[in-house]
């Protein structure tokens, strides 16, 4: 028996397809301006990767702010249930997720069966997402994925507005002043750090804590919170399907 | 299945708007209120109509934000943004206005409306506990008293004081059957259906025809309910929203609640339940009697509000909910704060699941407080339709 999970975010479409083991197959687009099309065009791709025809599919689960726009799927679950679901697969340990994704930044905590006890959400603006880091790294000219690196060791700017554009105006401001490159980008990731850090103070973090969703692949953030928190926080390769893993675990129970 | 008397009591937001303007125009002084703390039986007796204010609305925030800062309540903001529009008919035909100082967003906005209209302020005691607080409070009535009998050139006799306190308490009673209709498995009435009823007799006119229609709403209820109609199903997660006021046109929260497939069994807020708990005592000296109850009231602005904690554990134990969602006004210190206590005390001495919703009335927010309310519904392991 095989399932599927869909996570269509603001960045990027995510699948998985799921075994009842073992993750078989995943795949990856670009959300693009249309949910709806992306996720039909995901669907294809992880049935392709997989070598599977939809009639073979047991269900399948949508997460992500685009999974009210997908009609092929069986059930619709929030990404907070299932970053929850998709992190205890990962490791049964977890007790707390942070899930830094393009629009929303969430924390978690589980109990031992993987299920949501309490969780916390951003505002409605974009302060500490990832938007908020591509956005600053556009005024910089660098991609977003090149931020950790140009940071390297440098010693972090102060960036005290947490709102996009106000930090915008002020990293230009620091650009003027002739501040390094590496000074405000380091000082981006920690503005972003210290967003998230009142976040997970705010529910509580003890035991082990993962790191998941897109921005999660930046090491040096990944640093400044395991420091800030004083936990080493954990990762994986598969951090960015973490919700579509939830989904398509979900699934496999339906 | 929605009760058909609620077409009527939905109809009451033209007739009243109508009544009003014909009791004005026939002479009746009318007192426009905005809060649960205003002793409408000082009113009444004073052969007054007292009606609630506008104040839940967006449509006129643009306008008050003209004079008011942005990052106020909202609720503070829309009722100064009626008063200066005459977008609202009670306050367009309100001969004087009644208010208490509740916060202090409300108490200095009170005197910039108050160059409007006559306009009475109450000074709310900070505690509603002791001696001193309740001497305090019912200097305030007297004070209210005296008030209305020099604007209005009456004399409000004891007698009428206790016709009013009877009237009150029946219109009270009334409205308390209504929602404890809702302690029922499945609710018989929807939240939205619950909150519209109890919202929109503030505005009623005639008091007897108020109590008379809620009267035949509660039959109309009864009558569905032993037929086996009900507003949800039987798993339908029971949800008690506690926190700021909501009316029409403010309801966002509690409708995304519902339309994720949640029954809101129990409105604790001062629009709901929250004034309707306990009655003025018939045979005490009425001034004393209406402070008393009054000074009840559990109110985040009174220091030490554990009268909510309590009112809140009653409710949960008697409408049987399954998790408690406190709704926050934007910049309603108070409620915000309090938020904390709520918290702890739901999640661990009552083991219920809790969440606290900071938002305003604008709808710029609604698609993350979806996920949000989706996702704590989620973790109440229920299936959520839609």
């Amino acid at each position: 028996m095989i399932s599927i999970g869909i996570d269509v975010g603001s960045v990027a479409a995510k699948a998985v397809a799921f075994n009842g083991e073992k993750i078989m197959a995943t795949a990856i687009i670009p959300t693009g301006w249309s949910p709806k099309e992306s996720g039909n065009r995901l669907l294809e791709e992880i049935l392709n990767k997989s070598q599977l025809t939809l009639d073979e599919v047991h269900a399948i689960v949508g997460t992500g702010y685009g999974r009210v726009s997908l009609d092929f799927i069986n059930k619709k679950v929030t990404e907070i249930t299932c970053h929850g679901r998709g992190a205890h697969f990962i490791n049964p340990e977890i007790r707390t997720v942070i899930d830094i994704g393009g629009q929303d930044s969430k924390v978690i905590r589980l109990n031992e069966s993987g299920l949501v006890m309490d969780f916390l959400m951003n505002d409605k603006c974009a302060a500490g997402t990832g938007r908020f880091l591509q956005v600053m790294a556009n005024t910089m000219e660098m991609d977003v994925s090149q931020l950790s690196e140009t940071a390297g060791d440098a010693k972090p700017e102060n960036i005290n507005s947490m709102c996009t554009v106000f930090a915008e105006s002020e990293v230009i401001s620091l650009m003027a002043e002739g501040a390094s490159k590496e000074s405000i980008a380091a000082g981006l990731l920690q503005s972003v750090c210290n967003k998230t850090y009142s976040l997970v103070s705010r529910v509580g973090a003890e035991d082990q804590v993962f790191f998941s969703g897109g921005v999660s692949q930046n090491p040096l953030l990944k640093k400044y919170l395991s420091d800030k928190l004083g936990v080493e926080i954990q990762v994986s390769d598969l951090s960015q399907f973490i919700g579509a893993i939830g989904a398509a675990i979900i699934a496999y129970e339906l | 299945m929605r009760p058909a008397m609620m077409e009527e009591v939905e109809a009451l937001r033209g007739v009243n708007s109508v009544k009003i303007k014909e009791a004005s125009e026939a002479g009746k002084k009318v007192v426009g209120m905005y809060c649960v703390f205003s002793p409408q039986e000082i009113a009444l007796a004073a052969d007054a109509i007292s009606v609630t204010l506008c104040g839940t609305k967006q449509e006129p925030i643009e306008d008050a934000e003209k004079e008011l800062p942005r990052n106020l309540c909202p609720l503070i903001k829309s009722s100064y943004g009626f008063a200066i529009t005459d977008k609202c008919p009670y306050f367009y035909f309100s001969d004087v206005l009644l208010a208490e100082t509740t916060c202090d967003g409300k108490k200095k906005m009170y005197e910039l409306m108050g160059k409007i209209k006559p306009m009475h302020i109450m000074n709310l005691p900070q505690t509603a506990e002791g001696e001193e607080s309740l001497a305090l409070w019912k200097n305030e009535m007297v004070r209210f008293k005296d008030f209305l009998e020099k604007q209005f050139n009456v004399e409000i006799t004891e007698e009428k004081l206790k016709d009013a306190i009877k009237l009150m308490n029946r219109e009270r009673q009334a409205m308390k059957r209504l929602h404890q209709l809702n302690a029922h498995k499945p609710a018989p009435l929807s939240g939205m259906d619950m909150m519209l009823a109890q919202w929109l007799k503030g505005f009623n006119v005639d008091k007897e025809a108020g109590i008379e229609l809620i009267e035949r709403l509660i039959h109309d209820v009864e009558d569905q309910m032993s037929k086996g109609q009900y507003a949800f199903s039987e798993g339908a997660p029971r949800i008690l929203l506690t926190g700021c006021p909501i009316g029409s046109g403010s309801e966002k929260v509690l409708k995304l609640i519902e339309e994720a497939g949640a029954s809101v069994v129990a409105l604790e807020n001062c629009t709901g339940y929250k004034g309707l708990d306990t009655m003025v005592d018939e045979h005490k000296e009425p001034m004393l009697a209406l402070a008393e109850k009054y000074l009840s009231t559990p109110c985040s602005c009174m220091n030490n509000n554990n009268g909510r904690l309590d009112l809140i554990k009653r409710m949960a134990a008697e409408y049987q909910v399954d998790a408690v969602v406190d709704l926050t006004w934007q910049a309603c210190h108070t409620y915000n704060i309090e938020s904390f206590t709520v918290k702890k005390y739901v999640k661990e001495e009552l083991g219920l699941a809790f969440t606290q919703i900071e938002t305003d009335y604008s709808d710029s927010d609604v698609g993350q407080l979806k996920v949000r309310i989706e996702a704590f519904l989620e973790t109440l392991g229920v299936t959520v339709t839609g």
